[in-house]
């Protein structure tokens, strides 16, 4: 008998029926619920007159919509207002854990899941948000899913599902000095396109991936949605473990022990078979800055915009002509030539501790350029925010001309406030820089947060290793 | 859900690949609470030349003449032909549902994205995944603009032209059956409440922590 892909042990123990097509019923451990996508999931469940299945599996939070200043005067957007405080009522009507506004756990949800434990290995978790992916990083079987399935899983506990296909990227060898997580994962999408994990679920592995954090490990399967898979994962080792002992929601005593023993075995065996394997020399990876309007669009800083008529295929030639259209750049142009108005450091992505400590490392003692209207951190969650202010990171940033906010989406989607305005240009920690992303004709630009820090410095893309 | 019905509908060609979700339905209109009302704003971005906002009368924005929604040709359809990874991104159903309401019933592309894929059999829309070669003729037959339409026959699972062009589709049993029934699958899932609470008891013993509350 052949091995088993970790991804194939979490979906054989999470099975709870099998219909004759492979559909299955699909039992969800954790359900992470945010403003956005349930309130119609709630209102679907007491227009059937249905109760949520296990009020334990559920922690919700408002983060979408939340603005990121001035918080203790409430929501000034009516709209926005109603979404929050209708997450509220849900959660009070239907008896579930939710960390409110003023909560300092509060938070990006797939920031705080991790944070408190929530998330632990073999678990499956859902959420009605595309970058669940996140959580797969602990060994968990991990997924977006739109509203109806949000209100399937609260009814019924359980997902109807057919079994992915099994994609190994292994990243081999060691990265070089300064490419961080995102840059790998850019990489990545580079190689295998936005739709290249289209069907397949992704375990990451290789020597590059298992020596990054469990906050490395959370941003490249935090784009594993971004390469088409609805799930990444990592094989859970001692960095897994490491992380969580201690956390409040995370098993204790004898359990712990136990739990310890089981998550051990979340790995792929030796001799499994993958439907299809990726891999990837670490040591080729350069830092990383996208240039068009779909993630793949990407090219290490030193290279220059491509030339659409230098492309074969039509259809991809119009998609170039477009994007640099809408971006405003030309065939040719030098990335380090590209001048940026605005620069965001958060997101799901990138709003960990590590990637504000790597942020202030490339800020401290240094001032934003001229040229930019606006810096901002936003921490991923109000205990990230403590503690990057604990280490007096909030301070270097605020001395080199950063704004210091609280913790939400913010403009990785620009629901709230936080926002471009038309033709601007943004250096962004977050996920997607498709047409309008971060506001109506705004131009995003994905980087790391140390090269988000160095484009604040210089006004402009650089290598972040160049900054004196 | 309405039961998925055989019809003849208009086809909309949107020759771009990548179509994502924060494209088919911009996120400021994601603050709503309810499942409907999304149609006036689906496409926002490229449909309209001003900026959009909640609450606006969208009757009297400027439109973009030169986007395939607004041309005279394509109204009234409710078949959208698309590229390649249709319906990328975000997970927001609010972007089947703004297809829905402005009056899509099916949509024709290369490939999908997992996500939408799933959203859409939600709310009875159906995706149809044809061939590159396949899509590239219907393209060159619907941007001519002369009322090229197309019969949606689910139950053969066939798109079937006016002069005799017939395109077989795949489709899970499943899902199938439960478009062509017009389904609630929370209801169906319930039936089998027992097996549910079969496995939390096994797992509980196994893994307890999985059971812990907060």
């Amino acid at each position: 008998m052949t091995g088993k892909t970790l991804y194939d042990k979490l979906w054989e123990s999470h099975v709870v029926r099998e219909e004759d097509d492979g559909t299955a019923l699909l039992y969800i451990d954790r359900h992470l619920v945010h403003e956005v996508t349930s309130p119609q999931a709630f209102e679907g469940l007491r227009l059937a007159g249905r109760d949520v299945w296990k009020r334990s599996s559920v922690l919700a939070v408002p983060d979408h919509n939340v603005p990121t200043t001035h918080r203790e005067a409430g929501i000034t957007d009516p709209v926005a207002k109603i979404q929050i405080e209708t997450l509220d009522e849900n959660c009070r009507a239907f008896g579930l854990t939710e960390f409110t506004m003023d909560d300092i756990r509060q938070g990006i949800v797939h920031v705080i899941g991790p944070e408190q434990g929530a998330t632990l290995p073999g678990m499956t978790v859902v959420c009605g948000d595309s970058h669940t992916s996140t959580h797969g990083a602990f060994g968990a079987l991990a997924h977006g899913i739109g509203t109806s399935e949000v209100e399937h899983v609260l009814a019924t506990q359980c997902l109807l599902q057919k079994k992915m296909k099994n994609m190994l990227v292994s990243v081999d060898g060691e990265a070089g000095p300064g490419v961080t997580a995102k840059d790998i994962v850019l990489a990545i999408i580079a190689e295998i396109g936005t739709a290249g994990g289209t069907g397949y679920a992704i375990e990451f592995g290789g020597d590059a991936i298992r020596a990054l954090s469990m906050e490395g490990r959370m941003t490249v399967c935090n784009m594993a949605i971004e390469a088409g898979a609805r799930a990444g994962m990592v094989a859970v080792d001692d960095v897994t473990i490491d992380y969580l002992r201690g956390r409040p929601w995370a098993p204790a005593g004898d359990l712990w022990e136990r739990a310890v023993a089981q998550w051990r075995d979340l790995v792929s065996d030796a001799d499994a078979v993958f439907d299809k394997v990726v891999r990837i020399d670490a040591s080729a990876i350069e830092l990383q800055v996208t240039w068009g309007t779909s993630p793949e669009m990407v090219l290490p800083v030193s290279a220059s915009i491509p030339d659409p008529a230098a492309e074969a295929d039509p259809v991809k030639a119009d998609g170039i002509r477009r994007a640099l259209d809408y971006m405003g750049l030309e065939a040719g142009q030098a990335i380090t030539d590209i001048m940026v108005d605005k620069v965001f450091i958060g997101s799901c992505t990138n709003s960990r501790i590590e990637d504000l400590r790597a942020a202030a490392s490339v800020v401290e003692g240094r001032k934003v350029a001229d040229n930019i209207k606006l810096a901002m951190v936003v921490p991923g969650s109000g205990l990230v925010k403590k503690q990057a202010e604990d280490e007096g990171l909030d301070a270097i940033f605020r001395a080199a001309g950063f704004e210091w906010r609280d913790s939400g989406c913010s403009m990785c989607l620009a629901m709230n406030a936080d926002r471009l305005e038309p033709g601007e240009r943004c250096a962004s920690t977050s996920n997607r820089n498709f047409e309008g992303r971060q506001g109506q004709g705004g131009r995003t630009h994905l980087v790391s947060p140390a090269m988000a820090a160095a484009a604040a410095i210089e006004g402009r893309f650089v290598d972040v290793r160049n900054v004196s | 859900m309405q039961p998925f019905s055989k019809f003849t509908g208009l086809v909309i060609p949107l020759d771009r690949a990548n179509v994502d979700t924060d494209a088919i339905i911009p996120k400021q209109y994601l603050k709503s609470i309810k499942r409907t009302g999304f149609g006036p704003n689906l496409f926002d971005d490229w449909r309209y030349l001003d900026p959009g906002e909640p609450g606006m009368d969208h009757g009297k924005r400027r439109i973009n003449p030169d986007f395939v929604l607004n041309k005279p040709a394509y109204q009234g359809g409710e078949i959208l032909l698309g590229r390649e990874n249709f319906g990328c991104g975000s997970s927001r159903e609010h972007a089947v549902w703004a297809l829905t309401d402005y009056g899509i019933r099916a949509v024709i592309a290369p490939s999908f994205a997992d996500i939408f894929y799933n959203n859409s059999f939600k709310n009875g829309l159906l995706p149809i995944a044809l061939s590159e070669a396949e899509v590239d003729s219907l393209f060159t037959r619907a941007n001519k603009g002369d009322g090229f339409s197309l019969e949606i026959d689910l139950e053969a699972q066939q798109v079937r032209s006016g002069d005799g062009d017939v395109y077989r589709f795949e489709i899970d049993p499943f899902r199938k059956y439960c478009l062509l029934e017009g389904l609630d699958d929370i209801a169906l899932t319930l039936q089998h409440a027992d097996d549910i609470r079969a496995y939390e008891a096994r797992r509980q013993a196994e893994a307890p922590w999985l059971f812990a509350t907060h």
